[in-house]
Parts: C-alpha cells; structure tokens; sequence
C-alpha cells in the first residue's frame, strides 16, 4: 500500500496545524513565563497577570489546543477520505 | 459500531451508580460519626471499603485474553480511557504534594501545574493518535518495530524499567505514609497492605482491571480533594467555586503580606523581632559549626560533657522540672558524631534562615534579593518546565493507555478527556494553597499560644516536620516566623482547617490512597508488561503459548512488587525528586526516538540507538553528579538543578538521533510504508477510492 498524493496533502495540513499549536503552546507556556516579572504589574481578573497565566490561562490554553486539534483532525480525515471509518 | 455504544452507555450507568454509592457511603459515615464511632474506626472502615471495592473490581474483570490482558481489549470509550489516564497520571505527589508545593514556593511551585498538564498537548499533537493507529502493546514494541532489531526494544525496556521504578518507589512511599498515619498500622505493613491490593487488581485482570479500577479511583479522589476546598472557598469569600474565588483572596494575602514585612506596623514590629531572634541563632549555629571543623571530635566531647554537667547542675541545686526536662532534652539531642553534627546543624542553620529572611509574596515569580538570584529561579522554572511536559509526553506507563481507546479518532478526543479530568485538579491545587494561606495569615498568626484553633495543636502533637509552632519571642501571640509548616499538610488538614467533620479526613485520606494506588498498579503493569512481552515474548520465546506469556506476565508482577516494596522499606528519600528524575529520565530517553520515528522517515536502527543511549547516559550522568544524595557534588552546568537534568539529556537524544541516522543508511522500504501506516487513520484510501 502507498502513500498517494492525497495522503501527501493531509500530512502537510497536518504538520502545518501542528506547528501552529506548538508555537501557540510555546508562547503560552515558555515566552510569558520569561517575561514573569515584567509583566507583574498586568492584573486578570484580581489575579497578576503571570500568576493567572501559569495557573490557570495556561491551562486552559492546553485544554483548546488539544480539544481544537481533535476536532479539526477528524475534519481533515474526512476531507481527505483517510477517515477510519471511509 | 452498536454495540460499541451500548457498552459506553451500559458503563455511564454503572459510574453514575457508583459514584451515588461513594456519595452515599460518605454521608452514612457522617451519620456514624455523629453517632459517636470513634475516628479510628471510621478510618479503617474507610480505606478499607475503598480497597476492597479495588480488589473487587479487580476480580470482576479477570482475564486470560491476551488483547485484554494488555490493551484492555481496546474498547475503552474516549470519556472512560480518560479518567482514567488522569487517575494513572495524578500521583500522591500531586494529590498530596502539590497544594503543599504551592504554598510553600508561590508562583516558583506553578512550574509543576504547567509541567503537568502541559505535556498532554506534546501527547495529542506528537503521540497518541500515532501510537494508537500503530497498535501494538507497549512502547518498546514500536521502537522495536519502527527501528527493527532487538537494539531499539532492549533500550527501551530498559528505559522503561527505570523511570517506571523510579516512579513507582515514590508512589509505595506515599502510600505507606498514608496508610500508616490514618490506620497506625507500621510504615512497612502500611506499604505490603497497599501493594496487596494493587496486586490483586493488575494481578487477575491486567490493563483491563486497571482500567476499570482507575475509573473509580479517579471518582473518589476527585470529589476527595474539592469537597474540603470547596467549603473552604464558600467559607472566606461565599463563592462555591474556588477557582474563581481566590483572586479576591489572593489580594487579601499580598496585602498581608506587605503589612508583616513592614516593622512599622505593630504586626511587622513583632515579626521583625522574632527574625532578629532567628538571625542571632543563626550566627550562633554558625559558630557552632566552624568550631567543629576547626575542633573536630575534641570539641563535640567537650561541648557534649559541658551539656551533661549542667544537667547535673541544674539537679544539684533542684532547679523547675522543666529546666532540668529542656537541658536533658538538649543533651540526648545531641549528635552523636561528626557527620550526625555537621548534618543536623546545617538542617537548622537553613531552617532559620528561611524563617528568618522576609515573607516572599506569593504571587512574585522569581522572588530574589538580587538579579543573578532572581535569573537563576526563572531559568531553573523553565528548565523544570521543559522538562516535566516532555517527560510525560514519554512516560510509558501514560502512551500505554492510548492502545486501548477504540479508534484512533477516540484517541485524539481521550487525550482532551484527560487534560480536562487532570487540570479539575490542577485548577483547584493553587486555589486552595492560596486559600490556606489567607487562613494562616489572618486567623493563626495573631492568635494567642494559649487558644491556638484545634488543628494547629492537633497536628503538631502528631509530627513535628508538619506543624511546628514554638513562641520564640515569648510574647504569647502567634508570629508567622514561628510556624513551621509541612508542605504535606495542607491537603491533609484542609478538612479541619475548614472545620469539617472527620468523615471528610478520612475521605481525603482516601482519595490520596487512590491517588497513590492508581499510579502504582499503572507502572508495575508496564514494567511486568516490558519484561514479560518484549523480553520473554519478542526476543527469547516468540513461540510461547498464549497461557504461558500470561502466567509469566503474573509471575514477574509478583517479583517487581517485591523488589519495589523492599527498596520503598529502605527509605531512599525526596519523594519530589524521585518523580522529577522520573521525568527527566523519560524525556531523554523515549521523547526524540518517539517522536522521530514518527515525523521523521529517515530516522534508523543507528540513530535510535545513538540518540537513546546519549540522550539517558547524559541525563543519568548529570544526575549522578549532582545529586548530594550520591555525593560527588560537582559544580552545576549553568546553575540547572539535577531535577532538570532531561534539558540536557533531551536535545542531546535528538542531536544523536539526527547524527546517527544520517551517518548510516535509510530504513528499507518495509520501515518506511510502516511510518506512513501509522501517519495516516486510514491507508486504504487512495487507490480504492480513486478507481471508484
């Protein structure tokens, strides 16, 4: 069995969405923490802003990430008909 | 297809049931209590109902079926596969340990909220769909596999073994702590009790009692850790929902905090003082301490007789009882020798010096008095970051779970049940460390020796490392610098800080030994599964009848909870690190041959090895090097802590995975259509469809 040009196609959408997360998840997770202190005096809902963001926002960001790429994979599994149940 | 979901259906109502029972068992137990049965009994009727429901769940899914055995038949619905991920995932570290973690350190302690919750987003986006399409057992059968020959498997195993015991360790430590301090049953029958039952559920049924079990571990220790929370949160600001809630609290803290640090309110006048009185200690161990190196064994005689002789002062001329109590007490403190001395005095030298340098606030990343401090933590905090999600995007015992989900589509969806059944936990742990805190600060500090609340006194009579207060300035009022407090605590006394009944600590209690359970029978599934299938099964005896890998798999369960429960009765030490090494070891080891493997058709046998082996020896290396507990004390690589060592080990794994594959030859064609077999849900697709 060999990988088709359909099957090439999926894969580029695939990595370019999975590159686009990661940066997402990168920016979340590595960038605000650096800028910890600079970004103290920001406030969030009575939180400082890094203290949200590492405590919750983070958080929540993962849980989009993953739920956004389950969601739109099963989209593109379709759209290329390499669905498991095509 | 249909009957798939009925069996979905048919296990929501079984969970929804049960999870009425727990409810229901708990508030019969409320009615005992009130009833006058005493707390010890309510306890042990506690653990022991949860553990029997374990065991018997355990019995209930007994199985001889291979696929079953292993992979839980593969057909665990997204929802169900992702609790109980989140119950195989949470340990005692982060059930017990992490509220405690995160009152003690601040936003310093929100590296393990990130770290551990983070790393799910390397899980769906590099691993779990791919590894479920592949559907094998375990993760050395896809190094094995992917990379050909037993070279990729062995190291894997290896590598598997190791961070999985070392996981496992801290996790019969945590449960013989438990088991121990709410039943007062002996540390080491504390720990075979906890392992019996572990035993009996991965024993009979495999992954695919374990499964089962998890899912009602993850129900009890869930509603375990916010019940007390919850109520505390309704308690300070009125708002149920705690997550919410502590921002306002959080406010009130920091405002706390700045008038205890200020020596012009009459607050921080009395806090400054108790920390002079610290500070004068300090200097005094100090000297102490360079005595003993200029003085050596001569000087510990002396000090030690000049000890005794006041002793018999003190009942020559019939001094107060509890003169002559301190100055005995003094005496048979004293160490025994040098190295006994040099420990114990450091320990206390660094004791004050926390409780004597100012309150950092809570909410300050990076608190230092000087920027190379302040540099260090924030890089240590990503370090450790780093480190702890690409550690669990590589711990075995968490890609096994998704070879049990029915579809690789269910897969994707498990990964976001499990985020989302982890972060409940993860959300509430920094809630609730600040919710602790507000009452330390406003209701314990202040109060007078002679009214502390009964938790406080309560806790202290039971151990000293969890609740320490001592009227150092003998003013009789409660100064922050004289509490001392256990990061364990906070989870465990919550209920009675929150003037709950103690049907609730029995049910925290019981939540973490679900907590602690269900991790443990996880990794010893995996370390008697990497032994037993890849071992015994792909590399001695391909041939093996099904009854025989089976028996074998049982046997070695049997051996591994053995060794375990000896080297857990040996002590080895800081639970934290123990899992943090776990992660650091996991990363280096399986993240960029995984990861690779999948994204990268290149990669080969050469490479896998190169990059497995340099990516765990440097990791190993670093540690040993490092880590006081082995005493070779080198000097740290760019001030990054031995916990962190995977921000070496990691890219060294990916440098040698690149350098080797491209310095050898391409994996034959057969490897090749294997990757795109696991990239792609469905293969069949293209020339099927396209004639049609």
């Amino acid at each position: 069995m060999q990988a088709g040009e359909r099957h090439r196609r999926y894969w580029r959408s695939n990595l370019r969405m999975t590159g686009v997360l990661l940066a997402i998840w990168f920016v979340a997770t590595f960038v605000v923490s650096w800028f910890a202190r600079e970004l103290q005096t920001l406030t969030v809902l009575g939180f400082p802003f890094p203290f949200f963001m590492a405590a919750q926002g983070a958080l929540l960001i993962y849980l989009l990430l993953v739920a956004f790429y389950a969601w739109r994979m099963g989209k593109l599994d379709e759209e290329y008909g390499v669905g498991e149940d095509a | 297809m249909a009957a798939q979901s009925q069996f979905t259906s048919q296990l929501k109502r079984y969970y929804s049931l049960y999870t009425g029972g727990v409810i229901g068992f708990v508030v019969l137990l409320s009615i005992l209590e009130q009833m006058g049965v005493p707390n010890q009994t309510l306890g042990y009727i506690f653990l022991g109902v949860t553990v029997s429901l374990y065991a018997g769940i355990g019995i209930l899914s007994k199985t001889s079926d291979v696929s079953e055995y292993y992979v839980a038949g593969r057909r665990v619905p997204a929802l169900f596969n992702g609790m109980a991920t989140a119950a195989d995932w949470m340990s005692a570290a982060s059930f017990i340990g992490l509220a405690g973690t995160l009152y003690i350190s601040g936003y310093d302690g929100l590296a393990f909220v990130m770290g551990w919750t983070g790393g799910y987003c390397l899980v769906a986006l590099f691993l779990a769909p791919y590894l479920r399409k592949f559907g094998q057992y375990t993760v050395p059968d896809f190094l094995g596999a992917r990379y050909g020959g037993d070279g990729p498997r062995m190291i894997g195993v290896f590598a598997a073994i190791l961070c999985s015991f070392t996981y496992v360790i801290a996790q019969i430590y945590g449960l013989g702590l438990i088991v121990s301090r709410f039943t007062g049953m002996d540390f080491g029958v504390g720990v075979f009790v906890g392992l019996g039952s572990i035993l009996f559920c991965s024993f009979l049924g495999g992954m695919r009692a374990v499964t089962w079990t998890q899912v009602s571990q993850y129900v009890i220790l869930i509603v375990a850790y916010m019940i007390p929370v919850i109520w505390l949160s309704v308690k300070h600001t009125g708002n149920p929902v705690p997550q919410i809630a502590y921002g306002y609290v959080l406010e009130q803290v920091t405002a706390r905090e700045k008038v205890l640090n200020d020596a012009d309110t009459p607050d921080g006048a009395r806090e400054a003082e108790v920390r002079g009185i610290l500070k004068q200690r300090q200097t005094d161990t100090e000297a102490r301490l360079r005595a003993l190196d200029a003085g050596g064994e001569d000087y510990l005689a002396a000090e030690r007789s000049r000890l005794a002789a006041q002793v018999a002062e003190l009942r020559k001329r019939h001094a107060a009882d509890a003169e002559i109590a301190d100055a005995e007490q003094a005496l048979n403190a004293f160490p025994k020798d040098m190295a006994a001395a040099n420990n114990v005095w450091h320990a206390e030298l660094e004791a004050d010096r926390l409780r004597s340098s100012p309150i950092a606030a809570h909410a300050e990343p990076y608190a230092g008095p000087d920027e190379e401090t302040r540099d260090n933590k924030r890089k240590n905090f990503l370090a450790l970051v780093f480190c702890l999600m690409v550690g669990t995007a590589a711990l075995p015992h968490i890609l096994m779970r998704f070879y049990t989900t029915t579809s690789v589509k269910e897969a994707r969806l498990s990964v976001f049940w499990s985020l989302l059944f982890i972060s409940l936990l993860y959300l509430t742990a920094p809630a609730l460390a600040v919710l602790a805190k507000y009452d330390v600060y406003t209701l314990l500090v202040g109060s007078s020796f002679s009214e502390l609340p009964s938790w406080v006194s309560a806790w202290a009579s039971v151990d000293k490392a969890l609740m320490n207060v001592s009227d150092i300035n003998r003013d009789g009022i409660v100064q922050l610098a004289e509490v001392t407090i256990g990061g364990d605590l906070i989870v465990l006394a919550t209920p009675e800080i929150a003037g709950l009944p103690y049907v609730v600590t029995a049910l925290v209690a019981a939540g973490g030994l679900a907590a602690a359970l269900s991790t443990a029978d996880g990794l010893m599934l995996t370390i008697a599964n990497a032994l037993s299938h890849d071992v015994y099964y792909k590399m001695i005896d391909p041939k093996a009848p099904t009854g025989r890998r089976l028996a074998i798999s049982k046997g070695l369960l049997l051996v591994v909870a053995v060794c375990a429960a000896y080297v857990t009765s040996l002590k080895p030490g800081d639970i934290l690190f123990m899992v943090g090494a776990a992660f650091s070891l996991a990363g280096s080891a399986f993240f960029p041959a995984l990861v690779l493997g999948i994204f990268w058709k290149r990669a080969n046998k050469a490479g896998a090895i190169a990059g497995m082996v340099s990516g765990l020896s440097v990791c190993m290396i670093y540690m040993y090097i490092t880590y006081p507990f082995f005493g070779v004390n080198a000097p740290l690589w760019w001030d990054i802590n031995p916990i962190s060592a995977g921000i070496f080990g990691i890219p060294v794994g990916f440098v040698g995975v690149i350098i080797g594959s491209v310095l050898s030859r391409p994996p034959t064609a057969k490897v090749q259509a294997l990757v795109d077999y696991v990239r792609y849900p469905n293969m069949a697709g293209d020339e099927g469809r396209s004639a049609s």
